[in-house]
């Protein structure tokens, strides 16, 4: 307990783990942990270089390298009441909103957009695990809504992007109840002959995968995603036992038929493409990289 | 009777008056009968009390009461001719989830529900109320069946949640319960549940996705149980006292919030304690729900279904 100890050795460390890791230049890959340059990670949707592992990416991030140039309209969401239940945990639950907006820059845990892929016109959903976890609650359940609609309107196809570790606790009943909400939007799309296509993304769990996740005429996910009801964590500690290696993992879902494909993230534009030209009547389309539709 | 950790005084009291009433019994010289009938209506005022205005917490361990009616005792009670069907046509027959043909007032229909058993034997054979996939999908089946022959289907929720197990996991779990919400909502016939204890999470709405939706007085429905909702959000699984609370999970708060349509009262000091008048006041309800959507075309019930779904919330507590 002297100077060095308390104030230079802390100080000499930090030194070094900066250089290390120096903010915002350099992420570590969870998996292989291999140092990934920041712009060469983005080039790569946010994918390991080195080992292929699918780290997170924002719905924005995700629109900009799906839609052709980059370019897609975001579909205006209806705002729902701000804190129905009044919930108040150790935080109250504006406070909680609020921080989230603050970190990720975005109203809420969901994005919506118009826009063409290979010259296709869809309608995308993608869901932002870092705003609270993803969570379904009452915004969520609007912007399916919203998404359905504008489908139906424009004669689209849906694709979500799942993302969500289950119900917003903090709207208790009502995040429920998005449950049956969004699988009416699920139905108005199906209902307008339209094909709805979800990809599965990690992770995705509780009431989004028991409600429009695992709805689609078609189901993809992510290499690797963790897709469940009940997290692993609950399951040992009801059954008593470990689970194997790679449970509730995309894979082991794509092997138990819950799943028609596993694609990797740079994959995706291109079989999303195909596939839903082909269910839309279209011819196949021109591959490769599309600059930004003409403006009318 | 078994008694709640909040009834204990009571159990004291009524402890009390037996006591006296035995010793009575083995010396008929005593004359105890005025003292044990003032302990009886002290228990009575107390009983009063405890009731008249239960925390959620207190809801919460009503709702799970051992000695409630259960989905079987109200369809022995309230039903003829029921015919229990079972299987999923795929894997197994679900005891968690029970179901059949039945006639409600002489009427054909469809019921079913989760059953959590009386006994250590029948709990384990019904697993608690929670369901597996197989469950669901049995539900959907009869679901179906309801649709196809123009039966209203009645449902009677009380569950903790879906099981989450292996094996529900790997057979799909949250497809299961995707696919039964789903067809809920596309049935062109009167559904309608009743909320009789737990609505627990997805694997209650599975199950009372329905036009009209009525719960029990003391009873509870809720995205998450007060515990996991506390270990989350608290780090503290004893904190759900706390998590009870602001879930807003008892039957009064969500006719506020516009989620179920009707509270059917209990007798007093809970259904435990008045099974018989639990049962017929659930009936009455049954009844008086399905006389509301009696004569609707199939387009319509599935127009006011999904209506009442999409409005959900729209206006909040103040609804």
């Amino acid at each position: 307990m002297n100077w060095i100890t308390n104030y230079v050795r802390p100080k000499i460390n930090s030194l070094f783990s900066r250089r290390e890791t120096p903010d915002n230049l350099w992420t570590k890959c969870p998996e292989c942990g291999t140092m990934l340059f920041h712009r060469e990670l983005a080039d790569n949707q946010n994918v390991c270089t080195s080992c292929d592992h699918h780290m997170a990416i924002s719905p924005r991030e995700r629109f900009t390298a799906l839609f052709d140039g980059g370019i897609f309209t975001e579909v205006k969401v209806p705002e729902p009441i701000v804190d129905p239940l009044h919930f108040r945990d150790q935080k109250k639950y504006p406070d909680r909103l609020k921080a989230a907006q603050k970190a990720s820059g975005e109203r809420e845990a969901m994005l919506v957009a118009e826009g063409e892929i290979a010259r296709t016109p869809i309608v995308a959903v993608a869901q932002d695990f870092s705003f609270m976890a993803g969570s379904m609650g009452m915004f969520v359940g609007n912007a399916m809504v919203a998404a359905a609609q504008a489908a139906v309107k424009h004669k689209r196809p849906l694709v979500v992007f799942t993302a969500a570790g289950g119900a917003r606790m903090q709207e208790g009943i009502l995040s429920l109840m998005q449950m049956p909400r969004t699988t009416v939007a699920v139905q108005m799309v199906r209902e307008a002959g339209l094909p709805y296509v979800t990809v599965l993304t990690h992770p995705t769990t509780g009431g989004v995968t028991a409600s429009y996740a695992m709805l689609g005429d078609i189901q993809m996910a992510e290499p690797n995603a963790l897709i469940c009801f009940a997290g692993p964590r609950v399951i040992e500690q009801t059954i008593r036992e470990k689970l194997p290696e790679g449970f509730q993992r995309a894979e082991y879902l794509l092997d138990h038929g819950m799943l028609d494909r596993v694609t990797h993230r740079k994959e995706l534009k291109d079989e999303l493409v195909t596939i839903l030209r082909m269910l839309t009547g279209q011819p196949p389309a021109i591959k490769g990289e599309l600059t930004a539709p003409a403006t009318k | 009777m078994n008694y709640l950790e909040f009834e204990k005084p009571l159990a004291e009291i009524e402890g009390k008056a037996e006591e006296l009433r035995a010793l009575a019994r083995a010396n008929p010289s005593m004359d105890v009968a005025k003292e044990a009938e003032g302990l009886d209506r002290k228990a009575e005022t107390m009983l009063k009390d405890l009731y008249k205005a239960l925390n959620p917490w207190q809801k919460c361990q009503v709702a799970r009461h051992q000695d409630r009616p259960h989905c079987k005792d109200y369809i022995e009670g309230l039903f003829t001719e029921f015919t229990p069907l079972a299987g999923d046509r795929n894997f197994a027959d679900d005891h968690a989830i029970m179901g059949g043909l039945a006639r409600f007032n002489d009427q054909a229909v469809v019921v079913m529900g989760q059953e959590k058993g009386h006994d250590t034997k029948t709990r384990i054979e019904r697993n608690f109320g929670m369901a597996r996939p197989e469950g669901y999908r049995k539900a959907i089946r009869l679901m179906e069946m309801a649709d196809r022959f123009r039966l209203p289907v009645v449902t009677l929720v009380d569950t903790p949640g879906a099981y989450p197990g292996k094996g529900a996991e790997e057979r799909g779990q949250a497809e299961a319960i995707a696919r039964a919400t789903e067809k809920s909502l596309m049935l062109g016939v009167p559904v309608i549940s009743v909320v009789i204890g737990e609505g627990g999470s997805g694997g209650a709405v599975a199950l009372a996705t329905a036009n009209r939706i009525a719960m029990l007085e003391h009873s509870i429905y809720s995205v998450i149980s007060p515990e996991g909702c506390a270990s989350i959000l608290w780090k503290d699984s004893d904190k759900m006292r706390e998590a009870a609370e602001a879930l807003r999970l008892t039957a009064q708060d969500l006719q506020k919030l516009g989620v179920i349509d009707r509270i059917v009262k209990e007798p007093l000091g809970g259904a435990q304690r008045g099974r018989k008048e639990t049962i017929e006041a659930v009936g009455k309800a049954i009844e008086a729900m399905l006389k509301e959507l009696s004569g609707k075309k199939p387009e319509a019930l599935i127009k006011d279904r999904r209506e009442k779904f999409l409005d959900m919330g729209v206006k909040g507590l103040a609804a």
